[in-house]
């Protein structure tokens, strides 16, 4: 049977793909960027057991030589995972399929579909195909939210079970990028192309973190390629915000409104016909 | 007599609202209802609640005239020949509108004005000015938030330019309902929520449900009321359960003596009411309305409404910690189930010979609560603050909503980013309509309209108002109270990601 480590689903996403999404985050990633704002998500657990102590309400246990989270007592103030040194949460689970289709099954009356997200979901890619194949059997769409930092045999692999794909694209400057995530952008600018041959690239997204990066050189050249690609593929631009970003990022500037307004003109002036400022 | 001079020195009220207040004073000076004692006593301790609308109903509280009657016959008492073209549509709905009467003496229900205005539109932009210039007109001279107009099912190209002159005008009058069923056409449902999203309106109306409890001529009048078109209803009497679960003090004694004590007292007020209202007032004798077939008495019933739910609930459970409480536990919920099925039995069993149109029973209605509600929640609402996750909400909501054919809704707020996806929107009113919600009230976080039991009011017009100046629209200082007492700005929003 298919597991996967499940940093967390939420039920119902409005910015996870076309209409009301189910999101299914898997817990794991292959990037490290100094502004994530879900760094809980980039590690595994290693059962250290810092975190037992942060937490105020007993929800934390050590049992066999792991750390157990007892979902019932949890507040969910997230003082376990400020507590935290490795970038992770105990709040991760070890869920089979039918443990998520379970989750799927009460929401589906209200959902479009499912997005599987990260961490960097194509690590678990398995879990993904099958989880993606029982979905579509449901009558649900499928959508993918990745970094792109994966070979194109996983989109081969995924084919047809997978409907459409968003992918990050952080910053277009190489040097920059290996800074700022640890790897280069070569297979993400690739992935971006594949995917919108496939037809299959829902919405590029790129982060606005001024004072870290070049953020008119990227949304200007990543504008070029999507308008070159395929003018109707999305490109979403994010504000950085300070929340829930670890301490070495925490005093990053926000963008402004007029940024926002600048970049994004700078996007539809390159062509791209849907660009959206959140 | 104290009343009547503090009306006419009150520098907040307009002139108009001054006579209305006047009127009001002189049905009350009058006492023409055989209201039996033990029906005054529960109303004494505010267990039985009239509502305000007088002592001496002259006219059926709420009307739904059918106006697809007028506009194809014109009208021999207001002197009108059928219209031919939009800007007679418009003009001659506006001139009967005014002769339509209500507790408020404003129409509560204008018609499916789609249907109505679409045989009219040539040309689209001739049609959208006379359409804007139709609902400024209604917004400036209809001055209250219970002036309520539907739409839909099916796509219209009137339907696309009321709400387009929605957006653009952001009007609180009238109150709009959209009826939506599966198949309404999916771009005109998105468009409507787009709409929704700018103006707190339309609600979503469950059509399949209402169709199948009133047949297709049905409307949604007043504040969010499921009533027969070409009828209404005499009159709206409401339950606190709060009040009546606090007298009663445990469970047994609640369900087995205290509901049919005070059902059976409720129905007692209602018959009074209904019965002088045909019998003795005269007014379907004299109405030009009944006399022209735009209403019949036999397409008129009444609203049993209750309110205070949830503090009924929590009381008689003692449910103090939010794990116990009415709207997140199972237990809760059932034991809610329960008392309206109790209650809906109770009526039921209880026939009214002038409610020919609905089996002679009279309907359930949630009420939404009146401004001067402080510890009781509205209907069968969530309190507010306690509100759960959206999905869990709606769940809740969706059990009760079936029980109550003549109105219930549920207010959602959504954050600003669902502005970039309107079909969020639509799938989660699909699945809750699937489920079983009847009525889907929703409205974006900064919006300016404001849902404040099911009628819209203007937060910037509150603050007029509150700076002591005077409002063109009655509901002002209703909302004004509601928000000031109820802590409407502490709903729920639901976060996005």
């Amino acid at each position: 049977m298919t597991k996967a480590n499940v940093h967390k689903i939420i039920p119902f996403s409005a910015v996870d793909g076309p209409g009301n999404r189910m999101v299914i985050f898997l817990q794991g990633c292959n990037f490290d960027c100094a502004y994530c704002h879900n760094p809980e998500t980039i590690a595994l657990c290693n059962h250290c057991a810092i975190c037992l102590k942060a937490c105020p309400y007993d929800a934390l246990a050590w049992e066999n030589g792991k750390v157990c989270w007892n979902e019932k007592l949890c507040h969910h103030c997230d003082h376990c995972i400020k507590a935290c040194p490795h970038t992770s949460s105990p709040k991760v689970r070890e869920m089979n399929i039918e443990d998520v289709i379970s989750h799927m099954e009460k929401v589906k009356p209200f959902i479009s579909g499912i997005t599987v997200s990260g961490g960097e979901c194509t690590l678990q890619i398995d879990f993904v195909k099958a989880l993606f194949q029982r979905a579509k059997e449901m009558g649900l769409t499928t959508f993918l939210d990745t970094n792109g930092f994966v070979s194109q045999d996983a989109f081969i692999f995924l084919g047809d079970d997978m409907d459409m794909a968003m992918v990050d694209l952080k910053t277009w400057n190489e040097e920059a990028h290996r800074e700022l995530t640890g790897k280069d952008n070569t297979l993400v600018l690739q992935s971006i192309r594949y995917l919108a041959e496939q037809h299959k690239l829902y919405e590029v997204r790129t982060v606005i973190v001024p004072g870290l990066l070049d953020n008119h050189q990227t949304v200007k050249m990543v504008s070029q390629l999507l308008s070159a690609l395929d003018q109707n593929i999305r490109y979403k631009l994010i504000r950085f915000r300070p929340m829930g970003v670890r301490k070495k990022a925490a005093s990053l500037e926000e963008p402004s409104d007029i940024l926002m307004e600048e970049l994004s003109d700078i996007a539809r002036n390159e062509g791209c016909k849907h660009v959206i400022v959140v | 007599m104290n009343n009547t001079i503090n009306t006419i020195k009150n520098q907040t009220l307009t002139y108009q609202q001054k006579v209305m207040q006047l009127a009001r004073e002189a049905e009350n000076s009058v006492q023409v209802l055989d209201i039996p004692q033990d029906v005054k006593e529960y109303m004494d301790k505010g267990i039985i609640c009239d509502m305000f609308e007088g002592n001496a109903p002259y006219r059926p509280r709420y009307i739904l005239p059918d106006y697809h009657r007028f506009m194809k016959q014109g009208s021999e008492f207001l002197e009108l020949q059928p219209p031919k073209d939009i800007w007679e549509a418009v003009n001659y709905l506006l001139i009967l509108y005014k002769h339509v009467p209500s507790i408020t003496s404003f129409p509560v229900f204008l018609g499916e004005l789609d249907q109505l205005l679409e045989p009219f539109i040539d040309n689209e932009e001739e049609a959208y000015k006379a359409i804007k210039l139709f609902l400024t007109h209604i917004d400036r001279t209809l001055t209250d938030s219970f002036v309520h107009a539907n739409i839909g099912p099916k796509a219209t190209k009137a339907g696309r330019l009321i709400l387009k002159a929605e957006r653009e005008l952001k009007n609180a009058v009238p109150n709009l309902t959209l009826k939506y069923s599966k198949d309404s056409e999916k771009e005109f449902a998105l468009e409507a929520i787009t709409t929704g999203l700018e103006v707190s309106k339309p609600y979503f109306a469950n059509h399949q449900m209402y169709v199948k409890d009133f047949g297709e001529g049905y409307g949604t009048a007043s504040c969010y009321n499921g009533l027969p078109i070409g009828g209404g209803s005499y009159t709206l009497v409401r339950l606190n359960l709060k009040k009546l679960a606090e007298e009663a003090g445990n469970l047994e004694d609640f369900i087995k003596i205290y509901i049919p004590r005070a059902v059976q007292r409720m129905n007692a007020l209602i018959d009074v009411r209904i019965r002088f209202q045909v019998e003795e007032s005269g007014f379907f004798e004299s109405s030009f309305l009944v006399e022209e077939g735009l209403i019949q008495q036999d397409r008129f019933t009444a609203m049993f409404g209750m309110f205070g739910l949830a503090q009924c609930v929590n009381l008689l459970l003692n449910a103090k910690v939010q794990e116990e409480r009415y709207g997140h536990s199972e237990k809760a919920m059932t034991l809610g189930y329960d008392i309206v099925k109790t209650i809906e039995r109770e009526v039921n069993a209880h026939q009214n010979p002038y409610c020919n149109v609905t089996g002679n029973r009279f309907l359930l209605h949630a009420q939404s609560g009146i401004s001067a509600d402080v510890e009781e929640t509205a209907g069968c609402r969530i309190p507010i603050g306690e509100e759960p996750e959206l999905l869990d909400h709606i769940l809740h909501a969706a059990k009760f909503h079936p029980l109550f054919p003549s109105g219930v809704s549920d207010i959602f707020t959504f954050e600003t980013t669902a502005r970039n996806n309107p079909e969020f929107i639509l799938d989660i009113i699909q699945g809750a309509m699937e489920k079983g919600l009847r009525m889907f009230a929703f409205s974006c976080s900064d919006n300016d309209l404001m849902r404040i039991t099911g009628y819209l009011v203007k937060k910037s017009e509150m603050k007029k108002l509150k700076d002591g100046n005077q409002t063109l629209h009655d509901t002002v200082a209703l909302g004004l109270e509601a928000v000031e007492k109820q802590n409407l700005f502490a709903r729920r929003v639901t976060q996005h990601d």
